[in-house]
């Protein structure tokens, strides 16, 4: 049996944990730059505010009928999340953490013992008790069931919470554990709601005259394997019928590439402001290479514009540059930064967005032997220096010490820096933003 | 080298390893006898942050709980895992706010008790409508400023 857990209202809940003030209250949180609604509390939903809509179109409705709106603040959500997984990896034998707010847990051979809706409903009081955060957890014999099963969860959640009953008294769990039960849940979900159904796929079963999970576990596997990409389909029909083709996948390898990129707080149109931005990601992917021991040999630096003026597309440019060797080093990653900026820099444009992909990761120093032709090779006092980087960082708080062409004049505000006008304290994860409680 | 200008005390950025409780027992010639008991590491966030996903630290600002030894300023480990007890001092929810008192259990109703007579206790008569953060189980109160102790960074401005 696999269990699904997924945080409700993630970012919400989050903003509640420390703002108590904002219980019962609809609480929206928007995108970067305070652009659009990224996450919504129950009471928004009932607002009818819809998930991505711009926010300067709903604002002052919404703020007229008491809604607050939080700027994101990915520093707590971060650490809420990583609370909430560490204590279901306390719980579960296996857990892949499937995204900041939901996980797969891998309950092979735990129905022998358990009672897995017990145990399920227990997991979900403790996580609730312990972390703040209000979870729904699907239990089945497939992760697409389980992902199914916490769907109806949800939807027996929100209409409890709808009729006016005291919030959270629906039991956050279902479980579906025979084929009876199984019938009965795929009928209630849309086709478009499963699990690997995307937006074309969607288009082409309903058309198909296919509109519930029920009708499409009833189709044939040819035609799932010529109407919805092959083996997946197949496979998805599989989990649909209660056969698993897919196991947890429980994450110990180190990510294949790593992305940096914001919007910037502005438009931007000078070269050198948004060279400053990129530098920065790029001082800050080399940071995040170095945490996972790692070195990579591919870079892509890219800008955007905003697809929302009147200039016609293409609004993104890349550039990408295979370096001379794997490298982790901060100095050597901006330096490349900066001449993929200029390879690909268009004058007179107006950016909104700028970021670096590393690809190609390896473990740092697997490919030694490169280096002899390296002039900045992985010396050991370059090595050093980067330890001492890292380290002057973590002890004085990020951004302390960095690369020359990420700095502002004292007292200047990065003119790429994002717009997050209302955004909470770093409540957990920073001692200058430390949860303030009165006595 | 003609002369030297003592410019002061260096201190070692790089932050040292936490401290090994028994290294110290280094000796020669005869194999150290602690060899085989190294070496548990002395980690403050196992004594601050017992239950890494239910601990949270906070700044306590005010001067209801002096008599408990939580001083304005001071930060307060707080702990959602374990159930509050009559007695116990907790983070609780008045009024949208969060606030720190001690719990006091009483036949018809329940107390949050300041720790200075200045401060009158706050009676909630439903005790089914006392939200309880969690349980304040560690105190950790500087006893020179911060500043000196070149930690100027961890007050908020």
């Amino acid at each position: 049996m696999f269990g699904l857990v997924d945080c409700n209202n993630f970012y919400a809940s989050c903003e509640r944990v420390f703002r108590p003030e904002l219980e019962g209250r609809p609480v929206v949180v928007l995108s970067n730059n305070d652009g659009c609604v990224v996450a919504r509390s129950q009471e928004a939903k009932a607002l009818g505010l819809k998930m991505g809509v711009p926010y300067f179109q709903v604002k002052a409705e919404y703020e007229q009928r008491g809604g607050v709106a939080c700027s994101s603040n990915y520093e707590l959500y971060g650490d809420m999340s990583r609370r909430v997984m560490w204590y279901l990896q306390q719980r579960a034998p296996a857990v892949e953490i499937y995204s900041i707010d939901e996980a797969f847990m891998d309950l092979h051979g735990m129905q022998r013992h358990f009672d897995l809706a017990g145990w399920a409903g227990d997991v979900r009081g403790a996580v609730r008790q312990r972390t703040g955060i209000p979870v729904c957890v699907g239990v089945a014999p497939t992760k697409t069931l389980a992902k199914l099963a916490n769907r109806l969860a949800k939807l027996a959640n929100q209409m409890v919470n709808s009729t006016n009953q005291l919030a959270n008294s629906g039991s956050g769990v279902v479980l579906l554990d025979d084929e009876e039960q199984q019938r009965e849940a795929l009928a209630q979900v849309a086709v478009e709601d499963v699990w690997g159904v995307g937006y074309r796929s969607a288009a082409k079963l309903h058309t198909a005259g296919i509109r519930t999970a029920a009708q499409l576990a009833g189709v044939g596997d040819a035609w799932a394997r010529k109407n919805l990409g092959g083996v997946v389909g197949a496979r998805m029909l599989h989990e649909l019928r209660g056969f698993p083709c897919s196991s947890v996948a429980v994450e110990d390898e180190a990510r294949k590439s790593l992305c940096c990129s914001r919007s910037f707080g502005q438009v931007l149109t000078r070269m050198e402001d948004v060279a400053g931005a990129v530098a920065s990601h790029a001082a800050r992917a080399g940071e995040k290479l170095r945490a996972q021991g790692m070195a990579a040999r591919l870079m892509t630096v890219f800008i955007e514009t905003s697809r929302y003026g009147n200039m016609p597309p293409p609004y993104s440019f890349s550039a990408q540059l295979t370096l001379p060797t794997a490298t982790d080093d901060t100095l050597v990653l901006t330096g490349w930064a900066r001449r993929g900026l200029e390879r690909l820099w268009r004058p007179g444009m107006r950016f909104v967005k700028a970021g670096i992909m590393l690809d190609g990761l390896e473990r740092a120093g697997a490919s030694q032997q490169a280096a002899l032709f390296a002039d900045t090779a992985r010396s050991p006092e370059r090595a050093k220096l980067m330890g001492a980087l890292d380290a002057l960082n973590k002890r004085y708080g990020g951004g302390a010490v960095r690369v020359g062409a990420a700095v502002t004049m004292a007292g200047q505000p990065e003119p790429w820096g994002m717009k997050r006008g209302a955004k909470s304290p770093a409540f957990t994860t920073k001692w200058g933003e430390l949860w303030q409680v009165r006595c | 080298m003609d002369h030297v200008i003592l410019l002061g005390k260096a201190y070692p950025l790089l932050s040292a390893p936490p401290l090994p409780m028994m290294n110290m027992l280094l000796s020669c010639g005869f194999p150290s006898p602690a060899a085989d008991y190294e070496s548990e590491l002395v980690d403050l966030n196992r004594l601050m942050l017992r239950h890494p996903d239910a601990s949270f630290l906070a700044r306590a600002h005010g001067q209801s709980m002096t008599g408990a030894g939580i001083h304005d300023g001071d930060v307060l480990a707080v702990d959602r895992s374990m159930l509050a007890q009559d007695g116990d001092i907790v983070v609780a929810c008045v009024e949208g706010e969060y606030t720190v008192k001690r719990l006091s259990q009483r036949v018809d109703s329940v107390a949050l008790v300041a720790e200075n007579p200045a401060y009158k206790p706050i009676v909630v008569r439903n005790a089914d409508e006392l939200r309880i953060f969690g349980v304040v189980v560690l105190v950790l109160h500087p006893l020179v400023t911060e500043g000196r102790r070149g930690l100027s960074y961890v007050r908020p401005q």
